[in-house]
């Protein structure tokens, strides 16, 4: 399998985006103004946000090799940056509370006791391990489900709300269709004709979820379309196809930001919901919960790594929603207060 | 003699009405030399704004223009490509509207826009339209110019937003020059200060000046040739002098009567009764004959040719050509 070199091209194309990013940001004068403001008003969410974004391209980049003591089938596995943070054949038996010397079940020896900061499921794997593991799927979901549905949608909403006519009616034709039939059943249907892989699951959420965002552009655009500066901009000589990107594009940004924050917790929590019907991402957070479920009816009660999936999964979407809101708060021009 | 800047005639623009197409602009024939303004008068809905889009091609949809010809410095606009009329917009003809508060995008700095019109027409680099966009700024006398380029425009007044699409309209210096109520959303103060630019680049650059107005005042400042509509028609036209000062068609009456400065305290103010007919209901015969004070049997069953008055002054009107003894 060389899914291992995909993902490490991945993560360099990313970093390859984010560094043009920044040197485009750095030229601009309003973009840097806002990037300097949203560090000013968000720290602490960027901060997280941060965080989890390294753990996730450092679970990215993955090698094989047979350093560090690994042995048997490890060795011939890719292992990320992650995995070799922790020592090889760090697992135990059974279930071991949070830094625990012994067994939680029989109260035999651990193997490497007081090493487990989070504790082990069921299988004796580290839970730490697991919810670091977690963050690169989390990201992989509502990143690459935003990324599907946000054009999607806007070229259906925009064609259909500037054009008008036949194209509107066939975009609605298809938007009433898809919202007609239950989310969830046709999420499942699928999910099972794609696949379970990542990748299939984010499609299937994408295609899914961008009728609701694609009815608002449409909306917006519709609006737009009729006010005076558009038909000034008509009035100047502009073309259609910069009438769009430069007029009406640019009013619906800020639609774009909060549905993206929106879509990514929203499509972060559904996968939960699908774990949960057994059709989730393997090792997600939200197969995490789903498998932590029945530990909860324990006694005493393991509780251990529902808490640690719970919590990143609610500091990653509240980090992302806080960031969201400022964003559209500092680039939207409406909302400037200071004056010139 | 050249041809004349801007020459309309017949046009006919109709939209979809019941089932049929209606014209809201019926037979309109107007003319414009270089370095005149002519303003174009009359109630809401009389199709004067329809005229005006007419000439540069931007009648929204569904409307369409149905026929007559229009000329601008002797080129046939119905015959120019898609392209083609895209350079004449803001090149040769350009239009600025009546609400100042939202011809303006948002999202994007004032003086971006300004820079985009002129680079829609002409490959210059980003600082060269800058520089053009600031002097452009300081010409139609926006204070601090440097400063106000990057302003948004939820930043800037009323007045100081107009001043920014007459800029953004004088960017490719054109020959004619489209004004749709240029006032109308500005307080008074402002709005003399706008008419003086006008006057101002009229003079400077010589180009005509199309005004779109139902404001007498305006039309009193600026207008050298006046040409009243009504429901889509012509019904008067003449120098300043012939329409203001000795108005022959009843409806230019009319409207003159309804100026409220001319009413004394403590009377009604005086009006003309009714109001427009929407398009499609226009009465056969004379169009004004259900709201005219002076109406005549011959005016419910006949449309009235043009009668000359002076050597510029018209009206179409049976009365007055049974008064001028040409009936």
């Amino acid at each position: 399998m060389g899914g291992y070199v995909v993902s490490n091209a991945v993560v360099a194309l990313l970093g390859v985006g984010a560094a043009f990013t920044v040197r485009a940001v750095r030229r601009s004068r309003f973009w840097s103004d806002a990037a300097r403001e949203l560090a000013r008003r968000r720290p602490l969410a960027l901060l997280a946000i941060a965080v989890y974004v390294g753990v996730g391209l450092a679970d990215s980049v993955s090698w094989i090799d047979a350093a560090g003591g690994v042995q048997g089938v490890e060795a011939h596995t890719p292992r990320s940056l992650i995995d070799r943070a922790f020592p090889a054949g760090f697992q135990e038996r059974s279930y071991s509370a949070p830094f625990a010397e012994v067994e939680f079940y029989g109260g035999a020896p651990l193997e490497h006791p007081g090493a487990h900061w989070f504790g082990t499921d069921i299988l004796g794997r580290d839970v730490l391990h697991l919810t670091l593991k977690g963050a690169r799927i989390a990201l992989l979901i509502g990143g690459l489900t935003s990324l599907i549905v946000i054009p999607l949608a806007l070229l259906f909403g925009m064609s259909a709300g500037y054009l008008g006519g036949r194209v509107d009616d066939a975009v609605f034709f298809v938007i009433s269709t898809l919202a007609s039939i239950p989310n969830l059943l046709l999420l499942i249907a699928l999910i099972l004709a794609l696949g379970r892989g990542p990748v299939q699951v984010c499609v299937a959420m994408g295609v899914t979820s961008w009728v609701g965002f694609a009815r608002i552009v449409r909306g917006e655009t519709f609006k737009l379309r009729e006010l005076d500066y558009v038909q000034a901009a008509r009035a100047l000589g502009a073309s259609e196809a910069r009438i769009v990107l430069r007029h009406i594009l640019p009013n619906v940004m800020h639609l774009v930001v909060i549905t993206f924050v929106l879509l990514f917790s929203g499509t972060v929590l559904s996968e939960a919901i699908l774990s949960f019907l057994g059709i989730g991402i393997d090792g997600s957070w939200g197969q995490m919960i789903d498998q932590a479920r029945d530990e909860l009816a324990r006694d005493p009660i393991i509780a251990w790594n529902l808490a640690a999936a719970s919590v990143a999964l609610f500091l990653l979407i509240l980090a992302v929603n806080r960031v969201g809101d400022a964003v559209r708060d500092i680039l939207d021009p409406r909302t400037l207060v200071e004056d010139l | 003699m050249s041809a004349p800047l801007l020459e309309v005639t017949d046009l006919v623009t109709t939209f979809p009405a019941d089932g049929s197409r209606a014209a809201v602009v019926d037979g309109v024939s107007i003319h414009l030399e270089a370095g005149e303004v002519l303003a174009l008068v009359g109630e809401s809905g009389c199709g004067k704004s329809m005229t005006a889009l007419s000439i540069l091609r931007l009648v929204p949809r569904p409307g369409r223009i149905e026929s007559g010809r229009i000329e601008l410095a002797g080129r046939d606009v119905g015959a120019l490509s898609v392209n083609e009329m895209r350079r004449v917009r803001g090149a040769e003809a350009a239009m600025i509207f009546q609400e100042p508060m939202t011809s303006l995008n948002p999202v994007q700095a004032a003086g971006d826009q300004v820079v985009e019109a002129i680079r829609l027409h002409e490959r210059v680099s980003a600082a060269d339209a800058r520089a053009r966009t600031v002097e452009l700024f300081e010409r139609v006398g926006i204070p601090d110019p440097e400063s106000r380029f990057d302003a948004y425009p939820h930043q800037l007044s009323g007045g100081i937003k107009q001043r920014v699409m007459v800029a953004m309209a004088l960017s490719m210096s054109p020959k004619l020059l489209i004004a749709d109520e240029p006032t109308t959303a500005l307080d008074v103060t402002i709005q003399a200060q706008i008419l003086e630019l006008l006057r101002e680049v009229r003079d400077r650059i010589g180009m005509g000046i199309l005004l779109i107005t139902h404001d007498l005042g305006v039309v009193n400042e600026l207008a050298d040739r006046i040409t009243v509509m009504y429901a889509g028609q012509v019904a008067e036209e003449g120098t300043r002098e012939d329409v203001l000062a000795r108005p022959r068609h009843p409806y230019t009456q009319g409207l003159l009567a309804s100026i409220p400065s001319r009413a004394r305290p403590g009377e009604p103010l005086a009006e003309i009764a009714g109001v427009v007919p929407s398009p499609g209901r226009f009465p056969s015969g004379c169009r004004f004959a259900t709201r005219c004070f002076r109406v005549i049997d011959r005016c419910r069953s006949e449309a009235p040719e043009a009668t000359r008055i002076g050597e510029k002054h018209r009206a179409w009107c049976h009365v007055v050509a049974a008064e001028e003894g040409k009936a």
